[in-house]
């Protein structure tokens, strides 16, 4: 681990890394298929979107590759992230109505996930080599069941046939948002079964990775110590458990990504409100500078993410101060 | 060098099984299939029958014949995407760790950026341009997948390299005057094969993974049978609402299956590469046949030696009764 700042360094160079590709990718790609949309979108749209979108991606401009790269990157400076062709409305704007769900949604369920996984991962790797190891294959099953498979698996049961939830939305469509009652309860009924999709397939990596790092902990000396000093058991245990979760903070970086992106189906799945929902249809009616806004957000939220989890890392760890202080 | 030998617990034998009855599939499925997986003249929406071992779709098309069909697609460009990235990894792996300095720097903070940036986003947007043409090409798609699954590998054999680069038979070999290629693939190439394979089992378990969401979000060619379009046209035609289990639960119980059995080998190679991790051959029912303590014990790694017909008390496990510790 390395320390903050060069963390924060190779984040920032990460985003600019995404920002370059975002501009590269339609202009290099081939087939072209830019010019392929503007002419699939003649006459669907009206002369002005096409003219943004010729600019936004340089088309018929004739400037230097570098010129309107620099213009991308001034662009994006002030927030102008283009136009989006099926919804007619700026992409920043689209992007930031919805991406408070998703950040509502899988931020609460990547902590509930965490803290249940990582629990269970401390019982499991304490009873290692017990009945309890049961828990493995079932475990190492949930963690292979793509999200969205167990989103639609959860509507079909417990939503079209049993009728204990909502079948899709964020909240009752009959409810006006706003900071009521109501409409609060609303949401927090409409997000159980979604929440419990992405929390029930995230937390077997939690469980696994700690119980290793549980079982390698209980074979360390200072366990043994404690062992051997009389600490009540579960003294032992906790002592174990701190040290063994420290990696599992340090492996946050790599499960953020992947949780993220499990999420994003599950909003398509549940028609929830979000990022994930806005992608699959940017997708699905080829909206390019949509697709784009939306893939720079879900970065940069990922990248943050990232660094408070290092941060986090760093708080835990005293050694990584010391080393940082080299 | 020993040949690595995996533990032979029931769960890696279980992993095996599975695995290799997914890849028989993956060679036979096709002829295997009932029926062609494009037929559309059975009566829709039927329940499993010995007609239709998995029933029918609303569109009138027989399930089972989709899924065999569609395993070899998915196994194939899981595969192929899975060996691609690790061979980058590889590369960028044993480079960084082995050369160290500047490079090293470069390679590790290139791995960490890939590593960061969500990985299906940037699949989605990358796949979102290819033409056609190239969407519908599983081995496009396939490579397209290595190019963002090689950063953990990479990562991972890097530490490797570097805490083997200092051993003394590497520092023997370097000596001697071998070559810088050859200490690196002949010296210190064969001391990362259990890594690298569950590097390899991890890059798979994550291209089948990420190919199956990308058809399943029509990105590749919806008429090229896999277990992701299979979902695309179960999720399009609303089957989860119509409580059609036949038709949705198959190909993601089988993407879930490969996904154990190859996470399964991976835990063999977890046990072999650290052995704390391994909590001894015997089940439950056997140690306690033998008199031994069926509660899991603290502070060691329990060491059964003789697991004969007439155990002999065993020293490690004697001295570990501590008085006073209620267990």
């Amino acid at each position: 681990m390395t320390s903050l700042p060069r963390r924060l360094a190779i984040y920032a160079l990460t985003a600019w890394a995404a920002i370059t590709a975002n501009f590269f990718l339609p202009r290099m790609m081939p087939g072209d298929p830019i010019q392929q949309l503007i002419g699939k979108l003649q006459g669907r749209v009206t002369p002005e979107m096409i003219q943004a979108i010729k600019a936004q991606f340089g088309k018929g401009l004739n400037q230097p590759l570098l010129v309107q790269y620099w213009d991308y990157l001034g662009q994006l400076l002030h927030g102008n992230l283009g136009m989006s062709i099926t919804l007619s409305a700026p992409v920043g704007q689209v992007i930031s109505s919805q991406v408070w769900w998703t950040i509502g949604l899988i931020g609460f369920a990547a902590v509930v996930s965490f803290v249940i996984g990582t629990t269970l991962g401390v019982y499991f790797g304490w009873t290692r080599g017990s009945r309890a190891d049961v828990a493995i294959p079932v475990a190492t099953f949930l963690q292979s069941v793509p999200f969205y498979f167990l989103g639609t698996i959860f509507i079909m049961i417990f939503a079209a046939k049993l009728h204990w939830f909502p079948i899709m939305g964020a909240y009752d469509p009959s409810l006006t948002p706003g900071w009521n009652w109501a409409f609060i309860s609303s949401v927090l009924r409409y997000a159980e079964l979604p929440l419990a999709a992405i929390v029930l397939c995230s937390l077997a990596g939690w469980m696994l990775g700690m119980r290793n790092m549980m079982v390698t902990t209980i074979s360390e000396d200072f366990i043994l110590m404690a062992v051997a000093k009389g600490l009540p058991r579960r003294r032992v245990m906790w002592q174990a458990a701190r040290n063994a979760v420290i990696p599992s903070v340090a492996n946050l970086a790599l499960t953020i990504g992947l949780l993220v992106s499990g999420s994003l189906l599950v909003e398509q799945i549940f028609n929830y409100p979000g990022v994930g929902n806005l992608l699959v249809n940017a997708v699905g009616n080829e909206d390019y500078p949509l697709l784009q806004g939306i893939f720079l957000v879900i970065t940069f939220t990922v990248l943050i993410a990232n660094f408070m989890a290092d941060a986090l890392y760093y708080v835990l760890d005293p050694r990584t101060r010391s080393v940082a202080a080299h | 060098m020993r040949r690595p030998k995996l533990p032979r617990s029931p769960k890696v034998l279980a992993g095996l099984v599975l695995l290799g009855f997914f890849l028989i599939m993956t060679v036979i499925g096709p002829w295997l299939a009932p029926y062609d997986p494009n037929l559309n003249t059975f009566t829709p929406n039927l329940g499993p029958s010995w007609q239709h071992l998995l029933g029918t779709t609303t569109l009138g098309q027989d399930v089972m014949s989709q899924l065999l069909v569609g395993c070899r697609v998915t196994m194939v460009v899981g595969f192929i995407a899975g060996f691609v990235a690790t061979i980058l990894s590889i590369i960028v792996g044993l480079t960084a760790g082995y050369a160290g300095g500047r490079t090293d720097e470069g390679l590790s903070m290139m791995s960490t950026m890939f590593l960061v940036i969500p990985g299906l986003p940037l699949l989605i947007v990358i796949s979102s341009y290819l033409p056609a043409g190239e969407q519908a090409n599983p081995l496009v798609i396939g490579f397209v997948i290595a190019l963002t699954g090689w950063a953990w590998g990479a990562r991972v054999l890097r530490a490797q390299t570097l805490s083997l680069r200092n051993r003394d038979f590497v520092e023997a070999a370097r000596i001697i005057g071998e070559s810088r290629w050859r200490i690196m693939f002949g010296e210190i190439g064969p001391n990362l094969l259990p890594i690298l394979a569950a590097s390899l089992l991890f890059t798979i378990l994550y291209s089948v993974g990420v190919y199956t969401t990308l058809a399943f979000l029509g990105l590749t060619d919806v008429s090229t049978w896999n277990w992701g379009t299979m979902m695309y046209w179960a999720q399009t035609n609303n089957a989860a609402l119509a409580n059609e289990w036949w038709w949705l639960a198959p190909p993601g119980i089988a993407i879930a299956l490969v996904g154990t059995s190859l996470a399964l080998i991976n835990f063999g190679i977890d046990e072999y590469i650290n052995p704390r991790l391994r909590t001894g051959t015997t089940t439950a029912r056997e140690r306690r046949k033998m008199g031994m303590d069926r509660r899991p014990r603290l502070g060691f790694t329990p060491v059964h030696r003789h697991l004969g017909p007439q155990p002999t008390p065993d020293l490690t496990t004697a001295g570990t009764d501590v008085p006073g510790v209620p267990s």
